[in-house]
């Protein structure tokens, strides 16, 4: 280590000021603190810190997952598999067929927005921000495992460009990065994004015989008016509880399983890291809201007749609450703010995808529409703390 | 005494280090006044390298207005005016002759006394804790009893504190308002002339920020005195016998000492002299902080001095040699952090930690929400007041509440950010611009 160490610090200076590659600083600087965490000392205020710093914090989030992430690779396996007839495969066959199908998204995610990161960096002069890292391994969580590489990238750039960088960079951007990433796929490709044949990867082998790659779902938006199906999976076998909440049908890669995203809920809790108050009334939002829906389930919205627990459990509903509600910078800060929040995001989410018929899904936009409101709720929280302020200098 | 509080949001930082009640003399052949403590005025210097002066005798005074002045603590010689850039006064230093000859004041007279004996410029006012303005009349004075930073000595075991209630006699005179006196809980201090409130909980309990706003905030337009007990005592030995005493108790603690425990010298004494062989000699640097681990002074060079408020010095690591590989993914029991994100939680994180005074991480935007409002007890948005401090907005800033904080205020937002903010440099930035643009 000390060689290694040695070694780095000689070719540093090329990478300082009026060195030969000066150009590549941000870079340098991004793989070196990557390397060795930086023995700056304070220099004014306190003398000691914690020692969370912002790359560990986002660590946890990857490691938090990672759960989500290697059951959906394994489950893109088995959709595939279960398509083509072949169900009975060893456990690594399923799972390496899934790894393989996503890490070219993977990698053109991260490749794209790092790319746009170090490069901005460089310009500004700041140090790499690892925001990135997280939302780098979130999109392609959130896209169906069938989308093309080049949409990706382009979506990627649009949003890393114009939904953090011209705000300022991690930790000024208003809208979650990933959800736009996700929103732009949607919206710009909606043919390509959505419907039945982007989210089983059969890679060109036949599939069987009354095969249907729609996701739950997708099954429920897309079924006549009044002719209630009951869910099934690819095959036409019908779905149970438990397939639900483990996520065994198709949907975007990495949000299917329930347990998982627990799992994951469960780390960012411990350490910290997520809020539980956006994830607890986020959760109580969407089941109130699945309880009217499933109370009042009329023939003209078919998605109402689930009942609340299959509306938590199908979908991005828990992904979202876990992972995308819970983003510090997009979130709302206050308290307070964090249970309307949270609370409001889980009713929209399940109001659109019951009674908005033209879209399956609605966590995305539901996330997406409260990180516009989240200032507004915050400036009324901030509000009333200011009016008790004034309060208490009038009535002295 | 009825008055009890609880402070539920804060930390203790279970640093290593702790002082025994084992109390040792050491006399400060050289002692040294810092101007630099005392914000709110600007200082001129009234002696000369060669002169005699008491213990008492002015050694700098305000140039707004002459009564109120810095004294040298020791009967000597005045060895050295250091200066800075521009010829800023760094400090004053004074020799001692053990002869321990004082000035008198007269008593009858005690804020005049106060201001001219420099215990005056020991007290702070808030808004903008600084040194108190002149002439104003303040609504209340706050004094705190005990210190709950870490590692600090248990301030009740002063000596000095026998005539807490002189003092204390001596301050209900100086506001038509009240004296608060803050004790911890299950205090024995008591006071005829102060309503006493206990307060139980973790640091910053002893803040007299939180103190204040727990029991009576302040606002706009307000003034009001804080101070701590060993101060009041002071001005109490100077309203019974008309001389002031500047005898100091220090706690010298820290990982970094051999043999913590606390110090009987004299306010603004020598460093070197207090800690001579006591430093762990270590591998690496250590850094000298006059105060704690908080809000102290770093003391850098050879020359350093005990700084305001005159009560901790705390040796630490610097650590800058350590050169961590892959910090971000370190399992190391040893590292601390109030988020579970590293093991160390696993073993209890109420153990003592060695902490040295890396930053530990990057300098980043606020990303995460809601770490400060954990540790920081009052009704006041710490993340809305920074932002409306760093965005130069005054009528934000007034409205969130910047007329009730200091800087020791948000050390302990500061310790557990994980953005490394230099949240106290920005507190202290913005009180001093409101001051300017609004006075």
């Amino acid at each position: 280590m000390k060689g290694l160490k040695r070694k780095i610090d000689r070719i540093k200076p090329n990478f300082e000021k009026g060195g030969k590659f000066e150009k590549l600083h941000s870079v340098f600087d991004g793989f070196y603190t990557f390397l060795y965490t930086p023995n700056e000392t304070s220099r004014s205020g306190v003398h000691i810190h914690d020692g969370n710093d912002s790359k560990r914090t986002m660590i946890m989030v990857v490691l938090s997952l990672l759960p989500c992430c290697l059951f959906g690779m394994w489950n893109v396996g088995y959709q595939h598999y279960l398509s083509i007839g072949e169900p009975n495969q060893g456990i690594f066959t399923l799972f390496f067929f899934g790894l393989f199908a996503v890490l070219p998204q993977i990698l053109t995610a991260y490749i794209v927005g790092l790319g746009i990161e170090f490069v901005v960096a460089q310009i500004r002069g700041h140090e790499i921000q690892e925001g990135f890292l997280v939302s780098g391994i979130l999109i392609p969580m959130i896209c169906p495992v069938d989308t093309p590489c080049w949409m990706l990238a382009i979506a990627v750039a649009f949003a890393v460009i114009f939904a953090k960088e011209v705000f300022g960079g991690t930790g000024y951007n208003f809208l979650n990065v990933a959800l736009v990433t996700r929103a732009f796929l949607f919206f710009s490709y909606p043919v390509k994004m959505s419907g039945d044949q982007v989210f089983v990867q059969l890679g060109g082998a036949n599939a069987v015989d009354g095969y249907s790659g729609a996701t739950p779902l997708g099954q429920l938006a897309s079924s006549a008016e009044g002719a209630l199906t009951k869910l099934t999976n690819t095959i036409g076998e019908p779905l149970s509880n438990a397939d639900i909440f483990f996520g065994l049908y198709p949907g975007s890669w990495g949000e299917t399983s329930t347990l998982c995203i627990l799992i994951g809920a469960a780390i960012l809790l411990l350490t910290g890291i997520a809020s539980w108050r956006i994830i607890c009334s986020g959760i109580v939002g969407g089941l109130l809201m699945s309880v009217i829906a499933h109370n009042w389930a009329s023939p003209l919205y078919p998605v109402s007749y689930l009942d609340p627990f299959q509306q938590l459990c199908l979908g991005g509903f828990m992904f979202a609450i876990v992972f995308m509600a819970t983003d510090p910078v997009t979130a709302c800060r206050t308290n307070i703010g964090k249970y309307i929040y949270g609370f409001l995001i889980g009713v929209v989410a399940i109001l659109i995808r019951v009674y908005n018929t033209g879209y399956p899904e609605g966590a995305m936009l539901s996330v997406l529409l409260l990180n516009c409101f989240a200032p507004l709720i915050d400036y009324c929280v901030v509000n009333s703390n200011i009016k008790r302020r004034m309060r208490r200098l009038t009535v002295k | 005494m009825s008055n009890k509080i609880r402070i539920k949001r804060g930390l203790d930082i279970p640093l290593a280090g702790s002082a025994q009640s084992r109390t040792e003399n050491i006399s400060a052949s050289l002692v040294g006044i810092v101007p630099d403590d005392f914000p709110g005025y600007k200082w001129k210097a009234v002696v000369k390298p060669g002169d005699r002066v008491k213990s008492g005798s002015a050694l700098l005074i305000s140039k707004e207005t002459e009564d109120i002045r810095l004294v040298s603590p020791v009967s000597g010689t005045v060895r050295e005016i250091r200066r800075g850039e521009r010829r800023k006064i760094e400090f004053v230093s004074v020799e001692s002759d053990e002869k321990n000859e004082s000035e008198a004041f007269d008593s009858k007279e005690l804020l005049l006394s106060m201001k001219r004996s420099g215990l005056y410029a020991m007290m702070r006012q808030r808004p903008f804790d600084i040194v108190p303005f002149d002439g104003v009349k303040p609504r209340d004075i706050f004094v705190t009893a005990f210190d709950t930073a870490p590692l600090a000595a248990d301030m009740s075991e002063d000596p000095l504190l026998a005539n807490l209630e002189a003092g204390l006699k001596a301050l209900s005179a100086l506001t038509d308002g009240k004296v608060y006196l803050s004790v911890p809980c299950g205090s024995k201090l008591n006071s005829k002339y102060a309503e006493v409130y206990e307060f139980e909980g973790p640091h910053p309990a002893g803040l007299v920020g939180t103190q204040i706003a727990a029991i009576r905030p302040v606002n706009k337009g307000e003034v009001v005195w804080t101070l701590d007990a060993v101060t009041v005592s002071r001005i109490g030995i100077l309203a019974q016998t008309g001389k002031p005493d500047y005898t100091a108790r220090v706690a010298v603690t820290g990982p970094c000492v051999k043999d913590p425990h606390i110090v009987a010298t004299t306010i603004g004494a020598d460093m070197a002299t207090i800690l001579k062989g006591n430093i762990e000699q270590t591998e690496g640097k250590v850094r000298i902080i006059s105060g704690n681990v908080l809000t102290g002074v770093h003391i850098e060079g050879e020359e350093g001095f005990l700084r305001f408020p005159y009560r901790q010095i705390t040796i630490i690591p610097e650590g800058d040699e350590a050169d961590e590989f892959m910090g971000w993914a370190s399992i190391n029991p040893k590292k601390y952090s109030v988020k579970h994100s590293f093991p160390a939680f696993l073993r209890g994180l109420s153990k003592p930690f060695d902490f040295d005074a890396r930053i530990k991480g990057g300098h980043r935007a606020m990303i995460l929400s809601g770490e400060y409002d954990k540790v920081f007890p009052m009704d006041i948005y710490p993340e809305y007041l920074l932002k409306a401090i760093m965005a130069g907005d005054i009528e934000r800033m007034e409205q969130l509440g910047i007329y009730e904080v200091a800087p020791e205020d948000f050390a302990l937002a500061e310790f557990v950010d994980t953005s490394k903010i230099e949240l106290q440099k920005i507190v202290r930035e913005g009180l001093d611009y409101l001051r300017n643009e609004t006075l």
